[in-house]
């Protein structure tokens, strides 16, 4: 029988991670991550570890590389904004390919002025670092920029980061009720 | 003449960094992996004597410990310690809870608290005052925390730590003596020598055939 393919965003993740060997997976919970997380939790095959903040997320995935096993870590844009210190002195200058896998809020619909400022902050410090990203806007797409960028990542020892636009995940919106005020 | 400070009912000495990490390389028989948190903590550590099995930060303060956290997931066979000053570890507190959490028994967790930044010119961190590292530890969940009383108790310590199948933190009140070393700085060679002293890579790929 031949294998259907995953239609959700959240599937196609968890498949291109299992498929690539990714089997840590490090994260600060965030809302439009929630049905990755709950899938990534519910199989076997993945270490999933909460962690406090994503620095430390950071730090456990780069330990587990070099002792032989892959990680990534998920993530909000707000977290990613904690990040430029530890991509700039760890990840880049040890050549550790951490797969860095974010939730863009601060655009399409934000509805929090502080989420909308930190966002404009993540591209610039990712081209400040000539780290590699992408920004995944289509579901026809995921599967294909999501496994060549780890493949990548691992044959180049480079971290790499995909942002998961509101155009892919739907993103998170205030309910019905407030949008009318 | 040997200095001690009370903790709680508890009286320890003021132990010498650099003579704490050679005392814990020589306990170290099974190529026992360690990550060294930024600064001092690992210029001692590099003094001590080299290892391809020691890992030694850059940057990135307050991450020792997650790191080893890592190694310790990856090579669930490996005991694997951290290595942390007071002040980077006051950077990362959370992390304690993460660990203690996680069910990796495989990781020595090991803090030089000497009460200040010493390498930024000896502010005080907030163990000089009310805060206490073993406390903080417990209270994340780590059971095994304490206070090592003496060098020779640190190395009991540390052997019961890497025998006892539970994760152990062990803190260390230290002095203001200055490292004994300081720690080469290409990220990429410690990294290599680490991935080959944990047998990730292989020592020979430029070996003559």
């Amino acid at each position: 029988m031949a294998e259907t393919a995953p239609s959700s965003w959240f599937d196609i993740a968890i498949a291109a991670l299992k498929r690539n060997e990714v089997k840590l997976i490090t994260f600060v919970p965030d809302r439009v991550l929630a049905p990755l997380i709950a899938g990534l939790q519910a199989d076997p095959y993945f270490d999933v570890i909460s962690t406090t903040r994503e620095e430390e997320a950071v730090g456990i995935v780069s330990g587990a590389w070099m002792g032989g096993v892959r990680g990534a870590v998920l993530m909000q844009t707000s977290g990613f904004a904690t990040l430029p210190n530890v991509i700039a002195s760890l990840l880049v200058p040890y050549q550790i390919p951490a797969i860095l896998i974010v939730s863009e809020r601060g655009t399409l619909g934000e509805f929090n002025i502080g989420q909308a400022l930190v966002c404009r902050t993540m591209r610039p410090v990712l081209e400040s670092l000539a780290t590699e990203h992408h920004t995944v806007t289509r579901i026809d797409e995921f599967d294909f920029i999501l496994d060549r960028s780890i493949r990548q990542a691992v044959k180049t020892q480079s971290p790499a980061t995909l942002i998961l636009s509101p155009l892919l995940t739907g993103g998170k919106t205030l309910p019905t009720a407030e949008r009318a005020r | 003449m040997t200095k001690t400070i009370t903790i709680g009912n508890v009286s320890v000495e003021i132990m010498n960094r650099f003579d704490l990490s050679k005392r814990l390389v020589a306990l170290l028989k099974n190529d026992e992996a360690i990550v060294a948190g930024i600064g001092n903590t690992n210029f001692d550590l590099w003094a001590a004597g080299r290892r391809p099995q020691n890992f030694y930060m850059l940057g990135s303060m307050g991450l020792a410990f997650p790191i080893a956290l890592g190694v310790a997931i990856a090579q669930p066979r490996r005991h694997v310690i951290g290595l942390e000053g007071d002040g980077s570890l006051l950077m990362q507190l959370g992390a304690l809870a993460t660990i203690a959490a996680h069910k990796a028994q495989n990781l020595t967790m090991i803090v030089w608290d000497n009460q200040s930044y010493q390498i930024t010119g000896s502010q005080p961190t907030a163990t000089a005052g009310a805060a206490d590292i073993v406390d903080v530890a417990r209270a994340c969940g780590i059971k095994q925390s304490l206070w090592a009383r003496s060098p020779q108790d640190f190395e009991a310590q540390v052997k019961k730590a890497i025998a006892g199948g539970e994760k152990t933190l062990i803190a260390c009140k230290t002095d203001d003596a200055p490292p004994q070393g300081q720690t080469h700085r290409d990220p990429v060679l410690i990294r290599e020598n680490f991935m080959q002293g944990l047998g990730v890579r292989s020592a020979r790929t430029f070996a003559p055939e």
